[in-house]
């Protein structure tokens, strides 16, 4: 359709359908981390569970032809309703869906570890991460374990050639991203998350003046999972099919925490804009000539930009504006 | 209104459990239910260390591996206050500098024949303390870069331990880009495992394979924890240690010069994450890049179970995580060990937060 350009535009599509999932992902882990404070190093359990769970939703009945022996798939989807009221409209419900497991197992989690000190979340959460993609390697009767799912249904297929099916998809990304934006920003300003930012300061202080800092915290945790939980969703019909092996720390962990802390850890505007930069970075570095193009080095300038930025610039790229009251 | 989460927390708070339990039948009655819990609970897995005695065994000698890592993580983590994250890539790292040792400065390592039963020669002992000082320099410099400046600004513990996962990608990325991704090992010849055939009350043969270099692992493990401990405990500098951990403002007063105590934490603690490098290495018979990063799960689960900040509770710790790792697999998959080990966290954050030997903060 566009001659030469196609191979470009089609990449700059899949580019920034899977820059705007981080982005959602990213804002998520700004309320854990960069409002709450809360250091979740386990963001993979949470991608991974929004990821199955919509594809569990939304799976047709297994295919022994293609060796498919999952059990729940089409089975649920089809108890649960889903053709009567059409896919397009399933859609929406299962990436709520998708959200509410992950802010109902991040309630559970929360609920045990971040009554303790701090660390013991983060601790608590590197297990988390690599438990949930064990469960998912090892039961292959909930996703058909280590070949993953495969065919996902996609949203308005159909609509155009599946070559071109980025664009649709992306406004829908985008819109997604949006919402999520709005609505984590006027939580922000609300008095729940001035709470939240008060604890993060000074947690004593919001326990002083009455505030239960433990229910806020536990709230903040389970809102930020459900967030990583829709982006985790919009990842698996982006992608088409999902395995295990996408939500390895390094794509499904590391590469976000070093997007929150590039762009500015503390604002919604900062998340977003660290998911776009860093993915340009990741998603251009794979063009670059000779040794710079080695996937290993892209996981060390990840680790780098993470310590540098630290130390050099520790508000990120847009810094939090701080508001007196 | 109560809502869902205060309940849930109730239900998970020893307190409310135990308030609700004293109500119905007496303090005498509860301390019945808990002694005869406790020796039912105890009674159980005594059977099944006994029953599972060739995984026991494996528990205990993987447990030692668990246990020079350990030693070193809640030694940082006590003194620094930082969860490093960064711990299982600096094991990695004194591997991989072993191995350049090995393949760069003593070729013939790798024709050489081996030390007693073991599978590696002598070697070894030239290839340990290389990579010991590698990395204990290696963790003195990125302190000096990293984590002071970050200390003189004040940083809080999450920021800083952002820091070190941050250290931990790079590094990890860094070794895979000049070693590659591919399985690499020791020199090393192929020995017999040790093995013994334990009949268990005329019910049942067990048989219990050890391969010889655990041994080994399992000495080095020992010997390490309790050089550790004497050094704490029985000079200077390690006394100094001990203060500037249990209160930082007061040790400098008493004259310690704090940044050297903290310089020399580093050195141990990066030290011995070396030699449980190299020596895992060595135990496994094989080297990952990822190993590191594997391992970490049950280092700090082994950190938590003694009580962070306490080195010889980190070596008991591990000791109970890597028995409770490998006699799990008895009816488990093995591949789920480390979802074993975040359930082994999450119980004992419930039951014991401060470590299986810790005093109750009240």
């Amino acid at each position: 359709m566009f001659g030469e350009f196609e191979g470009l535009i089609l990449h700059i599509g899949s580019f920034l359908v899977i820059a705007g999932i981080y982005a959602i992902i990213n804002v998520g882990l700004n309320v854990h981390y960069g409002h709450t404070g809360l250091f979740n190093i386990g963001i993979a359990a949470f991608f991974a569970l929004g990821a199955y769970t919509a594809s569990i939703l939304v799976m047709p009945p297994p295919n022994p032809d293609l060796y498919q022996r999952y059990e729940w798939g089409g089975n649920l989807a089809f108890t649960l309703g889903a053709e009567r009221i059409g896919f397009d409209l399933w859609f929406p419900l299962v990436l709520i869906a998708a959200a509410a497991v992950c802010a109902a197992v991040a309630y559970l989690v929360g609920s045990i570890t971040i009554r303790l000190r701090g660390d013991y979340l983060a601790i608590t959460t590197l297990g988390l991460g690599e438990a949930v993609r064990l469960v998912f390697t090892n039961e292959g009767w909930l996703a058909d374990g280590t070949r993953g799912l495969n065919g996902i249904p996609r949203v308005l297929d159909g609509l155009v050639d599946p070559h071109w099916y980025d664009f649709v998809f992306l406004p829908l990304v985008l819109i997604v991203l949006l919402i999520v934006y709005f609505v984590s920003q006027r939580l922000a300003g609300s008095p729940w998350g001035r709470v939240i930012l008060a604890i993060r300061e000074n947690e004593d202080t919001v326990e002083m003046v009455g505030k239960n800092a433990f229910q806020f915290k536990l709230q903040a945790f389970a809102y930020g999972a459900a967030l990583m939980g829709i982006g985790g969703a919009l990842y698996a019909f982006a992608k088409h099919s999902i395995t295990p092996q996408a939500f390895e720390p390094f794509f499904a962990t590391f590469i976000i925490w070093a997007m929150l802390i590039l762009g500015g850890s503390g604002n919604h505007r900062g998340a977003i804009l660290g998911a776009f930069v860093l993915w340009v970075v990741i998603s251009s570095s794979q063009f670059l000539p000779g040794f710079l193009a080695d996937p290993n080095l892209r996981l060390a300038v990840i680790g780098l930009i993470i310590v540098v930025v630290l130390l050099v610039r520790p508000a990120g790229i847009i810094p939090e504006t701080r508001t007196r009251t | 209104m109560v809502n869902v989460g205060d309940r849930l927390s109730m239900i998970f708070n020893r307190n409310a459990i135990r308030d609700a339990v004293i109500a119905v039948v007496g303090e005498r009655g509860l301390m019945v239910i808990e002694r005869s819990a406790l020796i039912a609970v105890g009674g159980l897995a005594i059977w099944a260390l006994i029953w599972q005695l060739d995984l026991t065994v494996n528990g205990l000698l993987v447990g030692s591996v668990y246990a020079l890592g350990a030693v070193g993580l809640s030694l940082v983590y006590g003194n620094l206050h930082l969860p490093n994250i960064a711990h299982g890539d600096y094991m990695t790292l004194g591997a991989f500098a072993a191995l350049w040792v090995f393949t760069s400065v003593l070729p013939d390592a790798w024709s050489m024949n081996s030390v007693g039963p073991f599978t590696f020669s002598y070697t070894l002992f030239i290839a340990l303390p290389i990579g010991v000082l590698f990395v204990a320099v290696f963790a003195v410099v990125v302190d000096q870069l990293v984590y002071r400046t970050m200390r003189r600004r004040g940083a809080l513990p999450g920021v800083m331990a952002l820091a070190s996962l941050g250290v931990a990608i790079a590094l990890r990325g860094f070794i895979q880009y000049i070693w590659g991704t591919e399985v690499e090992h020791f020199p090393r010849e192929s020995k017999k495992f040790f093995i013994w055939t334990v009949d268990l009350f005329h019910l049942q043969d067990v048989v219990v394979r050890i391969p010889p270099d655990m041994i080994f692992v399992a000495i080095a493990a020992i010997v390490l924890t309790l050089a550790t401990y004497l050094f704490l405990n029985m000079t200077k500098w390690g006394k100094a240690m001990r203060a500037a951990a249990d209160n930082e403002d007061l040790a400098r007063v008493t004259g310690i010069d704090v940044e050297r105590t903290n310089l020399l934490t580093w050195v141990i603690g990066g030290g011995m994450a070396a030699a449980a490098g190299i020596l895992f290495a060595t135990g496994q018979g094989q080297l990952l890049t990822i190993s590191g990063w594997k391992i970490l799960i049950p280092l700090f689960a082994a950190v938590v179970a003694g009580g962070i900040g306490n080195p010889y509770g980190a070596f008991a710790g591990a000791i109970f995580v890597g028995v409770v790792g490998e006699v799990s697999t008895a009816w488990l998959d093995p591949s789920y060990k480390p979802a074993v080990f975040f359930a082994a966290i999450i119980v004992l954050l419930l039951v014991r937060p401060n470590g299986l030997f810790g005093q109750s903060r009240s």
